[in-house]
Order: structure tokens, then C-alpha cells, then sequence
């Protein structure tokens, strides 16, 4: 008999068919835990319905001064995404860079201390990257987008003018430096899962390192890394307080132009600047709004985990 | 079959066998850097540029002059090599910039701030200088308690269900999944999620710490299923079969054998899911609000808590905003301090307990 | 023509400790070298050292003398991946590579080196190596699946393949059957013996009864007590070796008193 039904018979033979009754409660509660996590994942996509409902017939005023919730959304969905896009775009081949180096090029005592460096840093609260976002990158940047709005103004994303460091690329910079670790960390833990037994076939057949990379480490760990990516765009997607604090928002404005102090502001980021002051039917408009965002953000990790399962059956 | 085979006809060069290849010394990579900063330096000089030109100029030099003195030297192949580590290693580089400056500037920042009165005062009726944190610690550590005891039981006996339970169930297999969505959820909508379920049962405007904890159990449970699954995992089948054998009911071992050895992982996984919900900030600002004072019912009232703090410190703005960034840096120091502390007590705890999983 | 190596005075560290002391020995060229001991006596990594692919494994260093074809392989200038290019290795368990075809895991280590190789030039190295390797009349009209879809006898055959497609003056096999079934050993000790009309063949094996088949020279590897450092006892002509070894633990080992 394999291992995996071995258990089968004897929990019979004990739970029986006169069950005990402390078995049939712990099995109940057990149970009704996970249910329970099944009806909130439900009340979550519930409540943001029934909330979110009364805003597909809000215009004017109670949207914000637009017609209708579309146009409302959109400049903040565009927002979302070209933040994260941005993101995204910096952060990954850093990321790629600092997990090889961690893998396999720093010596190991190194490696080691550098790995749980970079899990410290993947726990430091959004807020504070917010803060130190606002307060030194941004007047620190300034004079590099003066510099950029000087020299490629005519590329459509360096227009300006360059009057604030607090632009869509200055949050989507510090987005990128917040999902760094994260993209990182996975990135890290399977490109250390390579066989040692490929490596070595492709080093003792002359291969240099960066050969032996190429030809082991980034087939092996294509799907893995693909999908730590997915996890770093939806964890950009929804950030919230980094955008808040950093952002220098412009009202319903669609623009590439990434260094401009007019930006698109992000659905979550939108949310909480709006949310104390709100009331009536714009709560409605900002909780369907979120409901928007729940569903991209689910998306987006859908995605990533069917890759990662993809990949695993893969082998 | 193989006295048919002509075996690999040896090359005419197999006679010489060619180990050397022309190299570059050890120090080449740190030459080439300094040949290139140099240059860099020297240029910037010239020009005027500041010191970003300067370091950006002098990276793009390293990256042509390695690799192209390489390609002279040792052929195309050890040129890419060359290329490609000096690529890595500048990523490394590049991306350790921002987290040691941030890092930096937090402690520089926050530590000027500190004092007995920052810990031990809260806001009230503090316009400008002095006042503290104390009602955000307070909250803080009120509203992630509240979280921790609504979570911790949920996601275990949902963890234990979905080992011991529910194994090839297709109700585990929805549970696995939701959980897996439920770790993707963004932090903004918890906060939205519990404050519709509370609007609909208070009714509108509704802020209390005690929401503010069911906003974090939404981000917190999965965690906890997570990790808890997988040293459950863990436990060996053979201690399963051990008590089983004994006559021990099924519930008893679960509770006796293989929690108390998967205890170790699991508090592990807890404190790190406690110090990642600590941090959060969006779902309060929604539920939860803001105050200047010290608010010890979770079940009524605004409750301060430190992200919100630290967010509220510096988006109010007005005639006192330097004295409100200050506290923002002091808190921001106080929270991570926390959030590394809880960090580090979930990394000893999980080498101190890690023998006893049996790995 | 495939070349003798003369080790002389080798010493191998982990770190700081000693795992192999003070070996001596000439493997001759176009034979068969075997490597017999118990466990962690240190023959795996002695054949490392061999192409230095001990470099790979984190602090592990050499010293003393390894010469092949009058040139140290430890001596300055000298490159390690042109080393291995020079003397490939089969490992224990087969690694193809698993994201390549058959064709391309045959060709990977000639593609590192030649930048554009005509397509009838790759087909014939491709045929000639798997032919090499006795493994073309079974995988030729699959070349294009995985070379994963293959037995692990077939698979540890393709390795040797891909080994001798660049064509390399020596050939270190480290354990090559250890994984295999008895069929497909013999399909390997029967090419092993093929292929050392051209190649020098080193093969640390813990079967005795392999050693005493396949090889021509035989070194036997030991610890001088546990915690001490591995050493080679005894290098002779593997009949000898069989029949009157010069050590007494050489012949307690042989006829099973331990190990």
C-alpha cells in the first residue's frame, strides 16, 4: 500500500463508524474555519458589490464633476497601471541583478547575510517608503528631471514642466525600490533551486559563468521568476500609501508626460486621499472604485500562480 | 552492433592541447574602475556636471572599457563574461542605493525625535512642538492584538482542515485557492470590505479600532493558513501512525502530536504575519480614522495607530508641518524598529524550534 | 593523441581541512584508470581536481602538481574553462539538459565555442558522437524530443555524448553507473572500453567488480582513520591489483574484510 493512503484504514478504525464526539467537534471546527475563510473571501467581493452598486448611476457631483463612474475610473486606472508598469519596468532587472548575485555570484558567507537583508527590507511598512519618498527623494530627483525635461522634452514622457519631484515617476521609483525586495526574494529562492547537477554539466563542458547561466539557471527558473513578478506587479497595483504621499495629483488627467506636476493618480491612492472627506454617494463611487481594483489586483495574481503551477508540472 | 561504429575520428589539431589563454590580472575589474571613474571625474570636472554625470558617465565607461580590454585580451567569449558581471554587479549596486538611504535616513531622522516624552505622550491638544505617539502605540498594539486573536485561530484550524481534513477534498481545493487570492488582496480593500460590513450594520460614517482589526485579519489569515500548512506538512506521517497505533483519537493527536511539533514553524509564521499586518496603514485610515488622543476600546471611538500616524503627520500640512514631519521620521523610526524586532524574534524562534520538524 | 596526467604531491582542502593528502600517480594515456575506495576517501574529489571542477564547490582548493601534456593545470595563466574544454566529465547521475532536445544536448558544449556552425557540419557531429556513444540507432528519429524523455541509461550514454562532441583529450567519469540498471552498465562499460582507443579515461567507480572489468590501472583510495585526511594507498596495473595488491588494506579491501 503507498504512503498516501496508509493513514486511510487505521483513522477508520479509530474514528469508526461510532464517531467520538471530541473528533466530530474538532473536525467541525476545523472545517467551519475554512468555510469561514470561503465566506469572507465572499463577504469581501459581496459587500464591495453592494456597497460599490449605487455608484453605476452616479454623474456630475456625486462622481467627482464627471458624467458618469466610467470617466471617473479610468484616469485612475490608467494611473494604476502606468505607476506599475513604470515600476515594474525599473525594479525587474534590478531585482534579476541583485538575486544573481546572492545565487551565484557573491561569495557564500556573503550571500547568506545579504538574503536575509534584503527579507528585512521586503518588511519595511509602505508607509515609511511613502515618507522617504515624499520628503528626500522627491527634492532630490528635482534636479534630474529639470535636466531630462531640458535635454528629451521632445520625447512626449519628459514634457514637463519640471517644477515637483513629486511626479507619477518619482512614485513609481519608490513603488519600484517597494517591490525590489519582493521580486527579489523569489527570484532568489529559485535560481538557488537550479540543480547543482546542471550547473556542473555545463561548466565542465567549458562553459564561463555567465555562459552557464544562460544555459541552466534561466530555463530552469523561467516560471518562477515570471510569476514573483506577477506577485511584485500586484503588490504595486494595490500599494496605497507610497502613491498618497509622493504623488502631486491632477484631477482626471490621462498623460504619458511622466515628470509634470499635473499626474494621474492611482485607484488606491485616490481612495485614501478622498475617503475622509467623502460622503453620500461618493463613498459608493470611491468603494466601486476599489471593487475595480480587486478585481485587476485578483487577476494579476491568478495569473501568476497558474504560471507557477504551470511551470511546476513542468518539472 | 558497435564494431559497425566508427568511432569520433580525432581532430588534426587533437595533438595540441591549448589549457592557457591569454588572461586579464585579478585586478582588472578594479583597474578598469578606476581608469574609468578616473576619466569620469576628470570629464565631469571640466564640464561642470554634478556628481549624478559624473558616476553615470563613469559606469558607462566601465561598462565599454572592461569587456572591450577583455575582447582585445582573451577573446569574445570571457568578454562577455566580463560584460555581464559588471551588469550584475552594478544592478547590486544600484539597488542597494535607495534601501541604504532610506534605512539611513530613517534612523539619522527619527532618532533626533526620541525621547521618554515622544513615547509616553500622545497628541492631545498638541498644536507645535512636544507631544508624542504613545495613543498610536497604544492603538497599534490594540488593533494588531484584536487582529492576531481573531486570525491566529482561524487560519490554524483552517490549516489543520486543510492537512489533516480535507486532503484531495474539493472543498480544500477551493479553501487552497481562495487563500492564495486572499493573499493578492490588496490592504485598501480590506479596509473598504470591513468598512461596508460595518456601515451596513451601524450604519454610515462608522470609525472604530475594532474594524480596523477585521480589516487586518483579512490581510493576516492567509499568512497564518500558509505558514501553518506547511509545517504541518512537515510533521512526519510516522508520528501520525505512532499515536494512531496507541489508540490515541484522532483529535487528541492532532492537538497533542503534531501541533506541539509543527509549534515552532507556526509561531515563526505568525510573529512575521504580526509584523507585516503592524505596518499597514491604508485599511486603518479607513476604519479605524484619526485622533490626537488615547483611545483604549477597540469597540468604540477613533483609534490612532502608528502608520496612520506617520500618514496623517505629514498630509495635514499648515502653519506646524515641520514639527509634524519630525514625529513622522520618529515614528517611522519606532515602526520599523518594531516590525525588525518582531522580524528577528520570528527567525530565532524558528532556528531555536527548527530541529524538532525533523529537518 | 589523448594525453597522460602526472599528479604529483596533491593535497586537496575544504577550507581549512584537509581531505586528500599527498597523491602520486601517472594515468597513462588511451587506457582505462579506475579509482576504487570506501566512501569519502576522497576519489570523487581527486577526479575533480583533475579538471578543476572542485573549484566549483565553495572553499575547496589544491595544492601541489597536476601535469597533463608537459603543462601544469594549476600553473599561472592557465584558463579553467579552456581546462574542462580539454577534459569533460560524465557525472553521476545523468544531467542532460533538461529544457534541450537530443540534438541540442549533444551540441551545447560545441555551440559555446563556434559562433555559426553550418547545419551539415552540426548533423555530423551530432551522428558521430551518438554513434560515439552507441546511442544513435535508438534516439536518431527522435533528435528533436527532450533528452529527458530518455531512460537513465540513454540519458548517462547522451552525456557521454555531449562530452566527446567537443571532442576533449581526456574523459573523467565519476560514478557513471552508479544510477543505472545492470543492463544499461554494461552498455556503458562495454563503450568505456571502445572509447579508450582515443581518449584517456579516469573512472571512479564503487563497484570493484567494474574496476576489475573495465580499467587497466587501478588507484585505491582510504582514510587513514576516520577524521583523518583521504590518501592513495596503492596505483598498479589492475591485474595486480586483483590478484597480489603490495598493501595488506588494499587486499582486505578488495576481498570485502571492510567498506
Amino acid at each position: 500500500m503507498s504512503t498516501t493512503t496508509k493513514r486511510e484504514p487505521q483513522t477508520e478504525a479509530v474514528a469508526g463508524p461510532v464517531q467520538r464526539r471530541g473528533d466530530v467537534v474538532f473536525a467541525g471546527l476545523a472545517k467551519g474555519a475554512g468555510v469561514l475563510i470561503m465566506v469572507a473571501l465572499a463577504g469581501v467581493g459581496l459587500f464591495l458589490l453592494i456597497e460599490g452598486a449605487p455608484a453605476i448611476t452616479a454623474s456630475g457631483d456625486q462622481a467627482y464633476g464627471n458624467d458618469n463612474i466610467v470617466l471617473f475610473v479610468w484616469p485612475l486606472l490608467f494611473g494604476t497601471l502606468l505607476a506599475s508598469v513604470i515600476a515594474l519596468l525599473l525594479a525587474v532587472p534590478l531585482a534579476l541583478g541583485v538575486a544573481l548575485v546572492i545565487s551565484h555570484y557573491a561569495p557564500r558567507r556573503i550571500a547568506k547575510s545579504l538574503g536575509y537583508v534584503i527579507d528585512l527590507l521586503a518588511a519595511i511598512p509602505s508607509v515609511v517608503y511613502g515618507l522617504w519618498g515624499a520628503f528626500v527623494l522627491a527634492p532630490a530627483i528635482l534636479p534630474s528631471y529639470q535636466w531630462l525635461a531640458g535635454h528629451l522634452g521632445w520625447l512626449p514622457f519628459f514634457e514637463g514642466p519640471a517644477t515637483t519631484g513629486r511626479t507619477i515617476l518619482t512614485a513609481s521609483i519608490v513603488l519600484a525600490i517597494m517591490i525590489l525586495p519582493i521580486v527579489t526574494a523569489i527570484s532568489r529562492e529559485v535560481f538557488a533551486q537550479t540543480p547543482r547537477m546542471h550547473e556542473e554539466a555545463a561548466l565542465a563542458l567549458g562553459a564561463t559563468r555567465w555562459e552557464m547561466v544562460r544555459m541552466t539557471v534561466f530555463p530552469y527558473s523561467r516560471s518562477g521568476v515570471i510569476s514573483g513578478i506577477m506577485l511584485g506587479l500586484g503588490r504595486a497595483l494595490g500599494e496605497t500609501m507610497a502613491v498618497a504621499m509622493v504623488l502631486s495629483v491632477g484631477i482626471g488627467v490621462v498623460t504619458v508626460n511622466l515628470i509634470s506636476p499635473q499626474n494621474p493618480s492611482t485607484i488606491a491612492a485616490n481612495i485614501a486621499l478622498n475617503f475622509g472627506n467623502a460622503s453620500g454617494t461618493k463613498i459608493n463611487v470611491l468603494v466601486f472604485s476599489g471593487l475595480v481594483l480587486f478585481v485587476i489586483s485578483f487577476a494579476v495574481n491568478f495569473f501568476g500562480r497558474w504560471i507557477a503551477a504551470r511551470g511546476q508540472v513542468k518539472g | 552492433m558497435s564494431s559497425t561504429i566508427t568511432p569520433p575520428g580525432p581532430r588534426a589539431d587533437r595533438d595540441s592541447m591549448p589549457l592557457t589563454n591569454p588572461q586579464l590580472p585579478a585586478l582588472a575589474p578594479w583597474l578598469a574602475g578606476v581608469i574609468a571613474f578616473g576619466l569620469a571625474a576628470l570629464t565631469g570636472l571640466l564640464l561642470g556636471w554634478g556628481w549624478v554625470g559624473t558616476a553615470v558617465l563613469g559606469w558607462l565607461l566601465l561598462l565599454v572599457v572592461l569587456p572591450v580590454w577583455s575582447l582585445l585580451v582573451e577573446g569574445e567569449r570571457r568578454a562577455k563574461d566580463r560584460f555581464v558581471t559588471t551588469l550584475v554587479w552594478s544592478a547590486f549596486g544600484l539597488a542597494m542605493i535607495p534601501l541604504v538611504a532610506l534605512i539611513y535616513q530613517v534612523v539619522s531622522k527619527g532618532a533626533a525625535v526620541l525621547s521618554a516624552e515622544f513615547l509616553t505622550y500622545s497628541m492631545r491638544g498638541i498644536l507645535g512642538e512636544g507631544g508624542g505617539i504613545y495613543h498610536a502605540l497604544i492603538g497599534t498594539f490594540i488593533v494588531t492584538t484584536c487582529a492576531t486573536i481573531m486570525s491566529v485561530p482561524i487560519g490554524v484550524m483552517a490549516a489543520i482542515y486543510l492537512v489533516e481534513y480535507g486532503k484531495g477534498k474539493k472543498l480544500a481545493r477551493w479553501i487552497t485557492f481562495l487563500v492564495d487570492v486572499m493573499t493578492g488582496i490588496p490592504s485598501i480593500v480590506a479596509g473598504l470590505f470591513a468598512f461596508a460590513l460595518f456601515t451596513l450594520i451601524f450604519g454610515p460614517a462608522i470609525r472604530f479600532g475594532f474594524g480596523g482589526a477585521v480589516a487586518l485579519s483579512v490581510l493576516m489569515i492567509p499568512i497564518v493558513v500558509r505558514a501553518t500548512e506547511e509545517m504541518l506538512k512537515l510533521v512526519p506521517d510516522e508520528l501520525r501512525e505512532a499515536s494512531y497505533a496507541l489508540g490515541v483519537p484522532k483529535w487528541r493527536t492532532i492537538v497533542k502530536v503534531v501541533l506541539p511539533t509543527a509549534l515552532g514553524g507556526i509561531v515563526t509564521g505568525v510573529t512575521l504575519a504580526i509584523a507585516r499586518v503592524a505596518g499597514e496603514t491604508a485599511p486603518l485610515l479607513i476604519i479605524a480614522g484619526t485622533t490626537t488622543s488615547t483611545n483604549f476600546n477597540p469597540f468604540e471611538g477613533r483609534m490612532m495607530t502608528l502608520p496612520v500616524f506617520i500618514y496623517s503627520s505629514v498630509t495635514t500640512g499648515g502653519k506646524y508641518a515641520a514639527e509634524n514631519e519630525a514625529r513622522a521620521w520618529g515614528a517611522a523610526l519606532v515602526l520599523v524598529a518594531i516590525v525588525m524586532i518582531l522580524n528577528l524574534v520570528a527567525r530565532v524562534i524558528g532556528r531555536v524550534f527548527a530541529p524538532k520538524t525533523g529537518r | 593523441m589523448a594525453k597522460s596526467i602526472d599528479v604529483s604531491d596533491l593535497d586537496i582542502y575544504y577550507g581549512d581541512f584537509l581531505a586528500v593528502q599527498g597523491v602520486n600517480m601517472t594515468i597513462k594515456a588511451r587506457s582505462v584508470t579506475a579509482f576504487i575506495g570506501p566512501s569519502g576517501c576522497g576519489k570523487s574529489t581527486v577526479l575533480r581536481s583533475l579538471n578543476r571542477m572542485h573549484e566549483v564547490i565553495p572553499g575547496a582548493r589544491v595544492e601541489g602538481k597536476v601535469v597533463v601534456d608537459g603543462q601544469s593545470l594549476y600553473g599561472a595563466g592557465v584558463d579553467p574553462v579552456a581546462v574542462r574544454r580539454q577534459i569533460g566529465m560524465v557525472f553521476q547521475r545523468p544531467n542532460p539538459f533538461p529544457t534541450m532536445s537530443i540534438y541540442d544536448n549533444v551540441l551545447a558544449g560545441n555551440k559555446l565555442n563556434a559562433k555559426r556552425m553550418k547545419k551539415s557540419e552540426a548533423d555530423s557531429i551530432v551522428e558521430r558522437s551518438l554513434k560515439g556513444a552507441n546511442l544513435w540507432n535508438e534516439v536518431k528519429d527522435r533528435l528533436n524530443k527532450p533528452g529527458m524523455s530518455l531512460s537513465g541509461g540513454q540519458q548517462q550514454r547522451l552525456c557521454i555524448a555531449r562530452a566527446i562532441a567537443v571532442e576533449p583529450q581526456v574523459l573523467l567519469m565519476d560514478e557513471p553507473c552508479s544510477a543505472l540498471d545492470p543492463i544499461s552498465t554494461a552498455a556503458i562499460e562495454d563503450l568505456i572500453h571502445e572509447l579508450k582507443s582515443d581518449y584517456t579515461i579516469v573512472i571512479v567507480t564503487h563497484n570493484m567488480q567494474q574496476a576489475a572489468r573495465v580499467s587497466d590501472d587501478t588507484g585505491f583510495f582510504n582514510l587513514k582513520a576516520t577524521g583523518e585526511p583521504g590518501h592513495l594507498v596503492e596505483f598498479n596495473p589492475t591485474s595486480k591489483m586483483f590478484t597480489q595488491p603490495d598493501e595488506e588494506s588494499t587486499e582486505a579491501y578488495i576481498s570485502g574484510r571492510f567498506g
